[in-house]
């Protein structure tokens, strides 16, 4: 499904992905890991289409396309869906009209017709009782004045509204209290399936209880310098990014 | 747009023949108006005689080429019933399916073929300002020419001087309008056009109207409307103004609203521009007595070559009055724009609170916004705040819609829309507040009937 190969990506001239290769097949699920500023969410960014990086070297390969010179919405309508880890507000965009627009634009991209308004809100309402998401906050404006875990809940919301291919949840779980964790896990459990594949990156192995992953990635300096099974989530919640630093130290530089 | 060096001498030469227009053709005017305004005429064109048009030099016109609007001169009609027309045949309006009472007026006067005076349940009063003045002299005796003085440029008195009517609009003591009345300003010719349109609100005690002003220009010249409002809102009145500007890219519009306000009363205006050439809009009100409210809104949306001038007064004479004033802009292409805000808090107006805020998106690098606030504070006890934003469109929101599958074109429409919407949500009829969304949509989409592509077929029309 998703086939990245030796990703090179700067901002402004400065390198921050420094070679990543990684492999995503349908129904996996995929952890990646690592210290802050290791360069986790300039991958997810890069993968949603965020021209603020640019890529230097390397390929991305999606369902067979080349990603990199894809626009942002031709990637959401292709089935990607990035979780923001910082979602962002925007006062005077309802939720209802944001995911209308959103699912007609996907629905015309693929040939449908667009949802009628009630087939629409029909629809809205099941998916928010899917991942429990409050029902008063769809009529509000996009993340605006809500809490960080009602923001992490609207993103699962979304992804749900919009069922994508290929989910990357950036930090879903930073600033969570336990039961918006286990809302927002069980969400992304109830919305898998054997045809989609979900990359989840997060700093700490919490999430991981809840989220089973497949593979755990650790990414350090731009690379990835381990990739194993879900056990190394958990011995990197025992040892902490330490030896990884004293091991890659120099070696990425 | 550049000023020759001798613009002072234009000015002056300008002025004189304002004067020998005047004097000139004093009958007329006279003939086609009442007596009551006909008696401010001569003090008035004394007065800007004195004062002028203001140039650049003047503070609240620095950004704004007032004598260039004058110069050439325009030609005025003076004679009321030079254009027949059915307007509600040619007439379609932009805010379709409200339910108002409408009324039309074509180049500031009320067209011969319709009633100049209407009386609506509760002796409500609306039509022509002239026929008020003929009719109930009494009204007019007490409020015409008596609003004005925040003001003491010239423009005020050059339409006092010329103006034969406008709207008229009577709320007695008591009496709450339910239906809202749409007034539509229209601005047909054979040629290039000035206008003084002159207007009187009146909202006696505890009463309450809905009042929407529509302008529009049916022809593609050079329509010049230096139009003066005065509003009188006495004790525990409530009076929502909204105003859609829609005019050609020729049109210069000057407008001057001065509101009055006695204890307890409120007023909230809405003014959405959505065309213009020039458009200067001027925002007066006297807080005349304690728990007074007044609440200035503005959205201009603009493009081109236009520019959009937004100039407020909010007069705090009593304690314990509130205002708000906020003015929201999108600048595209070469527009250009101004907001000046001023609160003046007297000594006397303790426990005021009064709030000023501006926020500009330019579109392009070479849109222009100057903003300035002007803030008098004579009292101890207040809470004032002001505040003047200009950037562009968060990359980051526009990225977040992107990323859900909305194309650039119509995430960059959301966005500005949210922007507009802010002032949207202020209007108080609900179905005006849709309608008015709908065409604030429109505009930014480019959808919206620019005078050469519109639906109103100048062609039907005979002079």
């Amino acid at each position: 499904m998703l086939s990245i190969q030796n990703l090179h990506v700067s901002i402004e001239g400065k390198p921050i992905l420094k070679g990543i290769s990684l492999e995503v097949k349908p129904g996996e699920i995929h952890a990646i890991m690592g210290p802050n500023g290791s360069g986790k969410s300039t991958l997810a960014t890069v993968l949603a289409g965020r021209d603020l990086f640019e890529v230097t070297e390397g390929k991305i390969t999606y369902m067979g396309k080349d990603l990199t010179e894809m626009a942002p919405e031709d990637r959401a309508r292709e089935g990607i869906f990035l979780g923001f880890q910082y979602p962002v507000e925007i006062p005077g965009v309802s939720i209802v009209n944001f995911m209308k627009t959103a699912v007609n634009e996907q629905r015309k991209y693929r040939g449908k017709e667009p949802l009628s308004a009630s087939d629409f809100l029909k629809f809205m309402r099941e998916k928010k009782d899917l991942v429990e998401f409050d029902s008063q906050l769809t009529n509000r404006s996009v993340n605006e004045g809500f809490s960080g875990g009602e923001k992490k809940k609207n993103e699962i919301f979304q992804m749900a509204m919009l069922n994508p291919r290929l989910s990357i949840l950036d930090e879903t779980d930073s600033g969570l209290d336990i039961d918006a964790l286990r809302i927002v896990a069980r969400g992304v459990n109830k919305l898998r399936s054997k045809d989609n594949a979900t990359i989840v990156i997060t700093h700490y192995q919490r999430l991981l209880d809840y989220i089973i992953p497949d593979y755990v990635h650790v990414l350090y300096d731009g690379k990835i310098v381990r990739s194993s099974g879900k056990e190394l989530a958990m011995e990197l919640e025992e040892k902490g990014y330490d030896w990884i630093r004293q091991e890659y130290a120099g070696n990425g530089r | 747009m550049h000023y020759p060096m001798n613009t002072m001498i234009q000015n002056q030469e300008t002025e004189k023949l304002l004067r020998e227009t005047f004097t000139k053709n004093r009958d007329t005017i006279e003939r086609f108006s009442a007596d009551l305004m006909n008696r401010r005429r001569k003090e008035a064109l004394e007065h800007f005689m004195q004062e002028g048009i203001p140039g650049r030099k003047t503070e609240s016109y620095k950004y704004t080429d007032m004598p260039g609007l004058f110069s050439p001169l325009l030609h005025m009609n003076l004679q009321p019933n030079h254009v027949h027309m059915d307007v509600k045949e040619i007439f379609q309006c932009d805010v379709p399916e409200l339910d108002t009472h409408i009324i039309f007026l074509v180049n500031g006067f009320l067209p011969p073929n319709s009633t100049p005076l209407e009386e609506l349940e509760g002796k409500v009063l609306v039509g022509s300002l002239a026929e008020a003045a003929r009719r109930h002299p009494e009204l007019l005796e007490k409020h015409y020419d008596r609003y004005t003085s925040l003001n003491p440029e010239g423009l005020v008195s050059l339409n006092t001087a010329f103006a034969q009517d406008g709207l008229f609009l009577y709320i007695p003591d008591g009496t709450k309008l339910e239906r809202p009345i749409q007034v539509v300003n229209m601005s047909v010719w054979e040629d290039n056009l000035m206008i003084q349109q002159r207007n009187l609100f009146i909202l006696g005690k505890n009463s309450a109207a809905s009042l929407i002003i529509c302008d529009h220009t049916l022809a593609p010249w050079r329509f010049l409307n230096n139009a003066v409002t005065e509003i009188f809102l006495d004790e525990q009145a409530r009076f929502d103004l909204s105003r859609v500007q829609n005019e050609n890219n020729s049109s210069q519009h000057i407008s001057h609203t001065f509101a009055r306000q006695e204890t307890a009363s409120t007023m909230t205006s809405n003014t959405i521009t959505l065309h213009g050439g020039l458009v200067r809009n001027n925002f007066y009100a006297l807080l005349n007595g304690e728990h007074a409210e007044n609440n200035t809104y503005g959205l201009y949306l603009s493009d081109r070559n236009q520019h959009i001038d937004n100039f407020s007064f909010i007069d705090h004479a009593a304690p314990n009055c509130t205002s708000n004033q906020l003015f929201k802009g999108v600048l595209d292409d070469q527009a250009t724009g101004a907001f000046t805000g001023r609160i003046r808090v007297r000594q006397d107006a303790q426990k005021t609170m009064a709030y000023q805020s501006n926020n500009n998106i330019l579109l392009t690098d070479e849109a222009r916004i100057n903003t300035k606030p002007q803030l008098e504070i004579y009292a101890d006890d207040v809470k004032c705040s002001h505040g003047a934003t200009v950037g562009q469109l968060d990359p980051a929101a526009l990225f977040y819609l992107r990323s859900r599958g909305i194309n650039y074109r119509e995430a960059r429409l959301m966005l500005m829309y949210a922007f507009a919407h802010d002032i949207i949500s202020h209007i108080a009829v609900p179905p005006l507040r849709e309608r008015i969304g709908d065409l604030v949509d429109k505009r930014l989409r480019g959808e919206l009937s620019r005078c050469n592509a519109c639906h109103i077929n100048c062609g039907k029309l005979n002079y």
